[in-house]
């Protein structure tokens, strides 16, 4: 996927010179998961280079450019270090069309390792995708696959406002389905992890069911859609798995055909339950769906605590947990 | 046409890159001995210059020399030798492990040690440092036990932590030791509202903030300095300049300025800049920072120049950004070396000695060692609790974390 994240940015810096990339180590080092390696010396340092370690800077000064009429593509070296750029984020980046009455703009992206799964302890793992759909101006962002990395990634950088850029790091090198002591399986063997070379875009917006199924359905994202897969494999229930791509906008139609066909509705994410994402997704179901639903919808999801070290696989939520709660939603 | 050409951007560059010959001539340094050393109650604006120098004690020859020299006993050195050297095997040992799948992640401190372990021994009991992530020292030479770190390192059933927190990320409020937080830069101005407290209360002791070359770029680096000089609070505000910030040179954060010291003048804060690679310079420099904020003549801003010689974490290999000798070129020489050539120069050590020292503090590393792996390493043997992930979160566990952890089956 790291291949993926990158092309899409070779593409975009490629067709449009006003696509800048830069962040901490993404210059002549090419980031330390790689991502924006060899971009400086195709493009130049003007164009790709390392900042000063002040996220806030980032995402500051990105702002600046992208008011100029620059299309900054911008690295958080780990979602966990996004917190010094959240007042820009929430009250600038997020805010500056609507109160300049479109006289100013933000089209930035911002892209950042997100989630756990390769012992990072407590600052390099968390998932702070709810602490970005919960702020009005931003979009959201977490692919699943390098297919749709790529694709996403483009039209993030092409799109006029701020898009946030999640990428579930434990997905860099492979699809990775929480079976934490089996071996790492590459995306070459994956249907999802040939990439085509140049430019293609893939909808801001719109989910994409990775299992039809009729038992219950499944609402995942990111590295989580590969956990729900194995256990709709594992518990032989018969899930539809909805990979959402896009938290916001949100797909709500894919959603509501789903839960009303199935009745049953099982939410997973790996940040923390109370005021997660799911929160939302489970308030949308039961809006839309309630007279559909057989069953209360059941969400599967990191615990309410700091995400350990050791004890990383009793904290993420892996297929046996989430097959437990599939189970629980046909019992129900 | 317009007397204005057109814009470019400045993107600074280190001089050198891989495959070039290392090159260090733009590190001026002056000779040891030859930088004045001010009363303690100096007025800052007098001593401006000493933010662009650098202080040294140890010269070639291996001899104290100068104003900052002579306030150690041998005891004192021979106490320092054997701390640093401690520190190196401890990193040594780590770093296998690692390798052998022991723990998750490592960072070390090769040839840094003279940082953190000269700076604790200027510190008394109650103090309090915030410390990054490369001061192990400040345990070491404060005699706290190797198995209690190794135990976090391993992240085993005695981890003081639990198991919680990232490998090296200590805490010990008994050794002056703030618990470590991963992100970067929030603690230096942590450090500084711990110094106000203490000064509230009318108590005597004094904190430090530790920082890296390129963290100082954080805004919190700048909120702290802001606060130390409007209150005059009693910290000393450490910046550790190793050069690099993973793959980043330092001239990505020090930008236009001449040194990371240099940052403090605006602020009207004293700022000096010292041989982080001669313990007693480092000493001597922290002691009179110490001394200040005892004083409660307020805070002091101290650059330590020094050199990242290992890669930044066992997650980086730094042959992809600078030279693979750089190490070798970096002219402040080596921490341990030095201190050791000045102890066989005062007739108090030699090379027998030296090479006895090694052997037997390996052997006490390695002892250490298995005494912790006793308790279990990262994934074998004896671990922390799946109880211990909602613990701790709150003083009362509140009722929805117990809910959860009920679930979780325990
Ligand atoms: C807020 C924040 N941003 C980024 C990082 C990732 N990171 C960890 S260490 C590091 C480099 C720090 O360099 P420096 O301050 O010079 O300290 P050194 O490692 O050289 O001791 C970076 C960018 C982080 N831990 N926290
Ligand atoms: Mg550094």
């Amino acid at each position: 996927m790291i291949e993926a994240v990158r092309s899409a940015m070779d593409v975009s810096m490629g067709r449009d010179e006003d696509v800048v990339v830069f962040g901490e180590d993404v210059g002549y080092f090419g980031g330390v998961f790689r991502c924006t390696q060899g971009l400086q010396a195709k493009y130049g340092k003007t164009r790709c280079f390392d900042a000063p370690i002040s996220e806030s800077g980032i995402v500051g000064t990105a702002i600046g450019m992208a008011a100029y009429g620059l299309k900054p593509c911008v690295e958080i070296q780990f979602a966990d270090y996004m917190y010094p750029a959240y007042d820009q984020l929430t009250q600038e980046a997020a805010r500056i069309r609507y109160r300049s009455n479109g006289d100013f703009t933000c089209p930035i992206v911002v892209r950042m390792p997100t989630g756990g799964g390769i012992f990072g302890g407590q600052t390099h793992s968390q998932s702070p995708e709810a602490l970005f759909t919960h702020v009005c101006g931003l979009k959201v962002i977490v692919p699943s696959n390098p297919y749709d990395a790529k694709g996403l990634l483009i039209s993030a950088i092409e799109d006029p406002d701020p898009v946030m850029f999640l990428e579930p790091k434990r997905l860099y090198n492979g699809p990775f389905d929480g079976h934490h002591e089996r071996p790492v399986t590459a995306w070459s063997k994956h249907e999802l992890g040939e990439v085509p070379e140049g430019h293609y875009t893939i909808p801001i917006g719109k989910a994409e069911i990775r299992r039809k199924g009729s038992a219950l359905t499944v609402i995942a994202y990111g590295t989580m859609v590969h956990v729900a897969l194995a256990a709709a494999e594992e518990t032989g229930i018969d899930a539809e798995v909805i990979d959402l791509r896009s938290l916001l906008p949100l797909d709500l139609e894919t959603i509501v055909q789903s839960v009303t066909k199935t009745g049953r509705c099982v939410v997973v994410h790996e940040a923390t339950l109370t005021s997660g994402f799911g929160a939302e997704l489970v308030a949308l179901v039961q809006e839309h769906c309630f007279y559909h639903l057989e069953a209360p919808v059941v969400r599967v999801t990191g615990w309410d605590t700091p995400y350990p070290h050791a004890q990383e696989w009793d904290y993420f939520p892996g297929p046996a947990r989430v097959g437990r709660a599939f189970t629980e939603a046909m019992e129900a | 046409m317009d007397e204005f050409s057109r814009l470019t951007l400045h993107v600074p560059e280190p001089a050198v890159r891989p495959g070039d010959q290392p090159d260090f001539s733009n590190v001026r340094i002056p000779k040891a001995g030859s930088v004045p050393r001010p009363e303690v109650d100096v007025d800052p604006e007098t001593i401006r210059d000493l933010a662009f120098s650098i202080i040294r004690v140890l010269n070639r020859e291996g001899e104290a020399v100068g104003p900052w020299a002579g306030l150690l006993s041998d005891e004192e050195l021979l106490a320092g030798l054997r701390h640093m050297m401690l520190l190196r095997a401890f990193d040594a040992r780590m770093l296998m492990a690692q390798r052998q799948g022991k723990t998750s992640f490592y960072m070390q401190h090769l040839g840094e040690e003279a940082v953190s372990c000269a700076f604790r021994k200027a510190l008394r009991k109650g103090d309090m440092n915030f410390p990054t992530y490369r001061q192990a020292g400040l345990l070491i030479a404060d005699d706290y036990p190797m198995v209690e770190m190794m135990n976090q390192i391993f992240s085993n059933e005695s981890d003081p932590c639990h198991g919680r927190q990232l490998p090296v990320m200590y805490t010990s409020k008994e050794h002056g030791f703030f618990t470590i937080s991963g992100n970067l830069a929030t603690q230096f101005v942590q450090a500084v509202g711990w110094a106000m407290a203490s000064a509230i209360k009318n108590d005597t002791r004094v904190a430090a903030g530790w920082i890296g070359d390129g963290s100082t770029a954080e805004s919190d680096f700048h909120s702290a300095l802001v606060f130390a000089s409007t209150y005059k609070a009693p910290v000393i505000l450490n910046i550790v300049n190793n050069q690099w910030a993973i793959s980043t040179f330092q001239g990505i954060a020090r930008g236009g300025s001449g040194t990371f010291a240099a940052r403090g003048l605006g602020f009207g804060i004293p700022a000096l800049r010292v041989d982080g690679n001669d313990y007693l310079a480092v000493y001597a420099v922290a002691r009179w920072a110490a001394d200040r904020a005892r004083r409660n003549l307020g805070p002091t801003l101290i650059e330590y120049v020094t050199y990242r010689v290992g890669a930044h974490s066992t997650s980086d290999d730094p042959s992809a950004y600078r030279p693979k000798t750089e190490s070798e070129a970096w002219p402040l020489g080596d921490p341990v070396l030095r201190l050791k050539k000045h102890l066989i120069v005062r007739g108090v050590w030699s090379e027998e000695r030296h090479a006895q020292a090694e052997a037997e503090i390996m052997d006490e590393v390695i002892q250490a060692q298995k005494k912790a792996e006793a308790h279990g390493t990262l994934h074998a043997g004896g671990r922390p609790s799946v109880r211990d992930i909602f613990e701790g979160v709150y003083a009362e566990m509140p009722p929805h974390i117990r809910r959860q952890r009920q679930k979780a089956g325990y």
